[in-house]
């Protein structure tokens, strides 16, 4: 061996200046979201973006980076907004420790489903993972003196909050933007920090090769089951953002069209890559914004678009970008 | 004690109505290349799947280092010292060959660890590079794995199986589907490999088995047929008869 410091030089593969930018992906992420509000048309599709950008992401954990396609994340997604809901307006729980509460309480629920799907492999998983999270729809859909059945939980408004003893108006757009996104720089830290880590090199192991990692000495099952819960923690804060800033918990967010749709984001802006989520979030509420003014039958536009991304650009609109400037290859 | 490290006793293996394997006693000693050989359908893929942790015996009882192996899932194998390779081509095939590596000794120390960062992990870095130095890989390090050639993804696996450092090592004939300047290289990495560990070797070309190996096991039908030094092997009629004969031998 010659030394640490050669070692060292050879470890990383000699990142262009592009390349060594992107070690600070979480800043230049955060730099880009907080000029968001002034890019889109309006503020209220900013804050769409954050909240589904937030959730795509959680799942990317789990489709883009371990390769476990699941059907259910909607689950998660409407957990985080209904136990949120359900903190403050029942329990009147202050907003910030009720989205704590909310986020590990959906953390249990990912537990308990992710016990039960991790154990199968490929299409088995989907199907079980969607029967799941249709059975939490149905549960929250029945459970009405808890959850408002159909009509979605109300009654919860957040109107001001108190950061650091300042009050702040949440129902003023630009407020409760920087607030949420304040949110979403948390998850992407922490998102960050798992594919920086050596459980990050474990999840993309058993994407790349299950039994390989298994005859490696890694728990695959167990493995799995943790970035279930993982995945399950980043997208339920999502729906605590959801909550806080509609003041309602419709409860579609739980049916399997919302986990159809965090696919189809994921898919849109490129999964494996750690800016992608937000890129697809943004690209399909851009265009159901701008296609669902001149038709109601938006969705088969973006459904024909959705497609034509699945032929030719199977690593989305961010993932083509970064391999296109040459800066894809080297980055977890 | 003759440094003795695996024992089988009256392994067996039926799958439904089949049986694979069955009463396969055998010890190996630590620090020797040994082969299993054997006609096609012999059982040797079993007994190695078996030795490994990725299919359990129907009966028979397994002792490595004089500890009971039985009943422990596969990802814990490695844990104790054993490792392997595949028949198949089996590696990361979208990392860095170095990332193939450091992936495999990481599994040895840290799994669910999610505060740490993996890029100052140099300690198993410099681990991963050692093994890529010692299959003649290091200078593909950063490539990734699913673009190097047939041979040199064989010997990124046996980098895999090695950098655990394990006290036995199971190779699943490295050699398949090389041509003979592969082959050549690769049996030079085997003799490097034999020297220092222990090695169990499943393979089909006789000629190399019978030049590598201390010691020669033969399975046929599902059975043990001969155990021996290769000179023994070669003059044993039984094995003559179902195995060497078919092709005058070393094919």
């Amino acid at each position: 061996m010659s030394g640490p410091s050669s070692g060292e030089l050879l470890a990383k593969p000699a990142p262009g200046g592009l390349g060594r930018l992107l070690d600070h992906r979480v800043l230049l992420s955060i730099a880009v979201l907080a000029i968001l509000p002034w890019l889109l048309p309006s503020k209220a599709l900013a804050v769409n973006v954050l909240i589904y950008g937030v959730v795509v992401m959680g799942y990317n954990l789990l489709f883009g980076y371990t390769g476990l396609l699941s059907f259910g994340q909607a689950a998660f997604f409407g957990a985080g907004a209904y136990f949120t809901g359900i903190a403050i307006g029942r329990y009147g729980v202050p907003w910030f420790a009720a989205v704590a509460i909310a986020v590990l309480l959906s953390t249990c629920l990912a537990a308990v489903i992710g016990i039960v799907s991790t154990r199968t492999r490929g299409i088995y998983f989907s199907m079980v993972t969607l029967a799941l999270a249709q059975l939490v729809y149905y549960v929250a859909l029945q459970a009405s003196s808890f959850t408002g059945g159909e009509n979605g939980l109300r009654g919860f408004t957040v109107d001001r909050i108190s950061l650091f003893g300042l009050q702040v108006n949440f129902l003023d757009p630009v407020n409760k933007y920087y607030v949420l996104m304040a949110f979403a720089g948390l998850a992407m830290w922490f998102q960050s920090r798992i594919l920086n880590s050596p459980f990050g090199a474990v999840i993309e192991a058993i994407r790349e090769n299950e039994q390989r990692a298994r005859a490696c000495g890694y728990d695959v099952e167990r493995s799995k089951l943790v970035v279930f819960m993982l995945s399950g923690a980043i997208s339920s804060l999502g729906g605590c953002m959801l909550a806080l800033h509609l003041s309602i918990v419709p409860l579609d967010i739980l049916h399997y069209q919302t986990s159809g749709m965090i696919v189809m984001m994921v898919l849109l802006g490129g999964a494996r890559s750690f800016f992608g989520p937000f890129v697809g979030a943004a690209s399909f509420l851009i265009l159901e914004d701008v296609i669902s003014l001149w038709t109601p039958h938006w969705q088969i536009f973006v459904g024909a678009i959705f497609v034509l991304f699945v032929l030719f650009l199977p690593k989305g609109i961010w993932g083509t970008l970064l391999d296109a400037i040459g800066v894809g290859k080297a980055r977890p | 004690m003759s440094g003795e490290l695996l024992r089988a006793e009256g392994i067996g293996k039926r799958f439904g109505g089949f049986v694979a394997l069955e009463g396969i006693s055998v010890s190996f000693a630590a620090g020797q290349l040994t082969s299993i050989i054997g006609p096609n359908g012999a059982g040797k893929s079993t007994f190695f799947n078996i030795l490994s942790g990725a299919l359990t015996p129907s009966s028979g009882k397994l002792h490595f280092r004089g500890r009971k192996l039985n009943g422990l899932p596969q990802h814990r194998f490695v844990h104790q010292g054993i490792s392997r390779s595949y028949q198949i081509t089996n590696i990361f095939p979208d990392l860095s060959v170095h990332e193939n590596v450091r992936v495999a000794v990481q599994a040895l120390t840290v799994s669910y660890d999610i505060w740490r960062n993996r890029a100052r992990l140099t300690e198993l870095q410099a681990r991963a590079d050692a093994a890529l130095d010692a299959v003649g890989l290091l200078g593909k390090r950063n490539e990734l794995a699913k673009f190097l050639s047939h041979g040199q993804q064989r010997a990124l696996e046996i980098a895999i199986a090695l950098v655990s450092e394990p006290e036995l090592l199971l190779l699943d004939e490295p050699t398949a589907g090389m041509g003979p300047e592969e082959t050549k290289d690769m049996v030079a990495l085997l003799e490097r490999l034999a020297d220092k560990r222990t090695v169990l070797l499943v393979e089909h070309k006789m000629k190399m088995v019978l030049g590598l190996s201390k010691r020669v096991v033969v399975l046929h039908h599902g059975r043990l047929l001969a155990d021996g030094a290769p000179d023994e092997i070669r003059s044993n009629p039984e094995v003559r008869r179902v195995y060497l004969g078919q092709s005058e031998g070393y094919g």
